[in-house]
């Protein structure tokens, strides 16, 4: 077992290969840094990270003359490490044998606030109108470790902005401070390698190459990459200062890698969504689709009332009016013949609400079918990195699937145990179409606009067709009632991955008008009293589905491996 | 928060001694007040509306929003000011700025100050980085209706011109002159100019 000491502190790293920062982080000692990331190759080009090393040897320290890059020096047994922040260390622990006269933190100080001004000759003082103003790690160090005042006499550099390096992406390139973490990213995650450093020394500037602007779909990383406002999402440019921003831990819907995410909303409006860093899901990082795949949530010609086919036309219906006549016309479709009352569970749903809906029906009758609603897939999954060919190299870093819902895994196990196998959506058609099915209710939106379009095909008469949907669509044409959809950013649940990773949704804004999301849809279609309750769901699910049964406990933040 | 019991400390009433209780004493001393006054020289009184009150410069009135040397709006759009707002009565919808405009990328696209909900605290003005919104000296602002005194920003501009031109209203004095680096942008839009 090694131990290392940060500012007097022993921290047990074990056997793990650790370098400074990493090493002080997990004694919960923050070393600045800026182009130091986890995920990618270490530069050690910011400075940022420079700290004072020595070596602890019977109970004396013997400390190098120099500062090291923090994030480039690795730790071993008996290291000491001495941040600029040792005055702001724990001072109920024993001091370590420091030589006489050596001022532990004083030389690491020095280094940071003069490694902070030299950042700063050429950084414009635009803060007000800087996107990154906030959230920024040179406003952050400037404030905690830099001088207050430039010494700057000379003129700033001002390159001009670049707009066009990217349909997707701006590049203020007076903010850059070079720490080519967007560089590093584009050759080592996303492979295709755009961006690059062009110039030398203080007119270094990140450019791409003529013709060839930043457009592959994991180019929206280098923005939250980026510590400084350099590099600015062109979707939320200028939308919102973030101070007013709520954050939420969520789950990215757009397939099923489910990465995890962290949801900006402010009063109920999601701005934006970033990656929130889950080894077990995706990573450090989130692809394009989903990051900017949220906009539907916003859209202004969403469902947001339930319908009821009056007279030919959907009418508005109060939603308890609706979950009445609903509740009542499935029971007696079930009373007449119960083999010819459908659920369709679209892979959208979250596992608790699949699981109510599935209850619902078929706690009245065993012969209620239940099914998987359609599955998007779009292509093949596309994995990074690529060559500037597009061909995919090994090893993988970050998979985008084809499978374009969150949840499929699980309504298929809510499915397995209640219905016992997993009907398709094509023999639910079939079913329609040869007029077995009389009764349909197709449960939770389809964000995808198409995925319905079966139904124009389809004529049935006398089809009693429930649907919750975002959109209208061929299928709530067809259909008698018409419930609002709500969307992942608007409910709590469970999502369960490709690999069986089960994580939880959090409720990131209110849904729109009258829409309840599903859990509460089918809790009320139920007759079950009360709010949807997220936890009481959970344990009841894990006792009804064995497989579920991780999530009777608290899940954890990053989620919970089913199998 | 509430204070805990230790930190309270409980105190009696003084006692009252015999003269204090007969209050002789103290209607003495409010009647030697009101006589005193009756020998001061006389408080002149304003006769406003006629006769309009010299306010000082520092006064919070109606908001403005200034305009640069080239007649454009100052403001940047950072939310500065609606931040610092205590009575949230600044609403601000930003866009990047028209691209003729080569010394800016970010402008309001709308600025709406409620002045109902303004409690003329001049924490705006205080936090803005560019000097672009003042609290001018005028005070007697009416309107038939709430919406008349949702301001946005054409009529803050306005603002800007009545105050800075001579008003005839006023014995053609301009009321409010631009009081900070007039006509220059702050340190916020010092930003790359192509040359």
């Amino acid at each position: 077992m090694a131990t290392v000491y940060v500012n007097d502190k022993p921290v047990d790293i074990g056997n793990e290969r650790l370098n400074c920062v990493q090493a002080a982080e997990k004694g919960g000692i923050h070393i600045p840094h800026y182009c130091y990331h986890p995920d990618l190759t270490v530069v050690a080009s910011c400075r940022m990270c420079l700290v004072e090393m020595g070596d602890l040897k019977d109970g004396k320290v013997a400390i190098t003359p120099k500062v090291f890059p923090g994030c480039q020096t690795p730790v071993k047994d008996g290291t000491v490490i001495v941040t600029g922040d040792y005055a702001k260390r724990d001072t109920s622990l024993p001091v370590l044998g420091y030589p006489d006269n050596y001022k532990p933190g004083d030389r690491a100080k020095k280094a940071q606030a003069d490694t902070l001004e030299g950042l700063l000759i050429n950084h414009p003082l635009d803060c007000p109108v800087c996107d990154k103003a906030g959230e920024c790690k040179l406003q952050d160090y400037s404030f905690q470790y830099g001088r207050s005042q430039s010494r700057m006499i000379d003129e700033k550099n001002t390159p001009p902005n670049k707009p066009e390096i990217s349909s997707k992406i701006t590049l203020f390139t007076d903010r850059c401070i070079m720490c080519t973490r967007c560089v590093r990213f584009t050759r080592e995650v996303s492979g295709q390698a755009e961006l690059s450093v062009v110039s030398r020394g203080h007119h270094s500037e990140i450019d791409v190459f003529p013709g060839e602007p930043l457009e592959n779909k994991l180019a929206g990383n280098v923005v939250d990459l980026c510590p400084v406002g350099a590099l600015g999402s062109k979707d939320f440019l200028y939308k919102q200062r973030v101070w007013y921003l709520k954050t939420e831990d969520s789950v990215c819907a757009g397939c099923s890698t489910g990465c995890s995410i962290s949801a900006d909303s402010n009063k109920d409006v999601i701005f934006r969504l970033r990656p929130r860093p889950n080894p077990q899901a995706q990573g450090y990082f989130m692809c394009d689709e989903g990051r900017h795949g949220y906009h539907y949530v916003n859209a202004a010609e969403r469902l947001n009332r339930p319908h009821v086919r009056k007279d030919g036309k959907l009418a508005p219906i109060a939603y308890t009016d609706a979950v009445k006549a609903v509740s009542d016309e499935f029971k007696d479709a079930i009373k007449k013949n119960a083999a010819s009352v459908w659920l369709v569970l679209s892979p959208f749903l979250t596992v608790e609400e699949a699981f109510l809906a599935a209850k619902w029906l078929k706690e009245s009758s065993k012969q209620v079918k239940l099914a998987l609603g359609p599955v998007p897939f779009v292509g093949e999954d596309d994995t990074y990195p690529k060559d500037r060919r597009g061909k995919a190299l090994q090893p993988v870093r970050f998979t985008i699937r084809a499978e374009k819902c969150p949840n499929r895994r699980g309504v298929e196990e809510v499915l397995r145990t209640l219905q016992g196998d997993v009907i398709t959506f094509p023999k639910v058609i079939e079913a329609i179409k040869k007029g077995d099915a009389k009764a349909v209710f197709l449960a939770g939106g389809y964000p995808v606009k198409g995925s319905f379009d079966v139904f124009s095909e389809v004529k049935a008469e006398n089809l009693l067709l429930a649907v919750s949907d975002f959109f209208t669509s061929p299928a709530t044409e067809l259909a008698k009632y018409v419930f609002p959809a709500a969307a992942f950013s608007e409910k709590e649940g469970t999502y369960l991955n490709h690999a069986n990773l089960a994580q939880t949704l959090h409720k990131v804004s209110h849904a729109p008008q009258e829409t309840r999301q599903e859990g509460q849809l089918f809790q009320d279609l139920a007759h079950r009293r009360g709010l949807f309750n997220l936890a009481a769901v959970r344990k009841e699910l894990a006792k009804e589905v064995p497989f579920f049964g991780k999530l009777a406990d608290q899940v954890p933040e990053l989620g919970v491996k089913l199998v | 928060m509430s204070a805990s019991s230790a930190s309270v400390r409980f105190i009696e009433e003084p006692k009252i001694g015999f003269l204090e209780r007969m209050y002789i004493p103290a209607i003495m001393e409010g009647l030697s007040i009101t006589v005193g006054h009756i020998f001061k020289p006389q408080v002149k009184t304003e006769q406003y509306p006629e006769q309009e009150p010299e306010l000082p410069p520092n006064y919070r009135g109606v908001h403005r929003l200034n305009r640069d040397t080239n007649d454009r709006v100052k403001c940047v759009a950072c939310y500065m000011c609606a931040t610092a707002c205590p009575a949230h009565c600044i609403d601000i919808v930003a866009a990047p700025a028209p691209a003729e405009w080569k010394d800016r990328e970010k402008y309001p696209e709308t600025f709406v100050i409620d002045e109902l909900r303004c409690i003329y605290c001049g924490m705006c003005e205080e936090a803005c980085p560019v000097d672009a919104i003042e609290l001018t000296t005028l005070y007697d602002l009416t309107g038939l209706s709430r919406e008349q005194m949702i301001f946005d920003k054409e009529k803050l501009l306005s603002v800007f011109d009545q105050t800075t031109k001579p008003d005839p209203h006023r014995g053609n004095k301009i009321t409010d002159p631009v009081r900070t680096r007039s006509g220059l942008l702050g340190p916020a839009a010092e930003l790359p100019t192509v040359k």
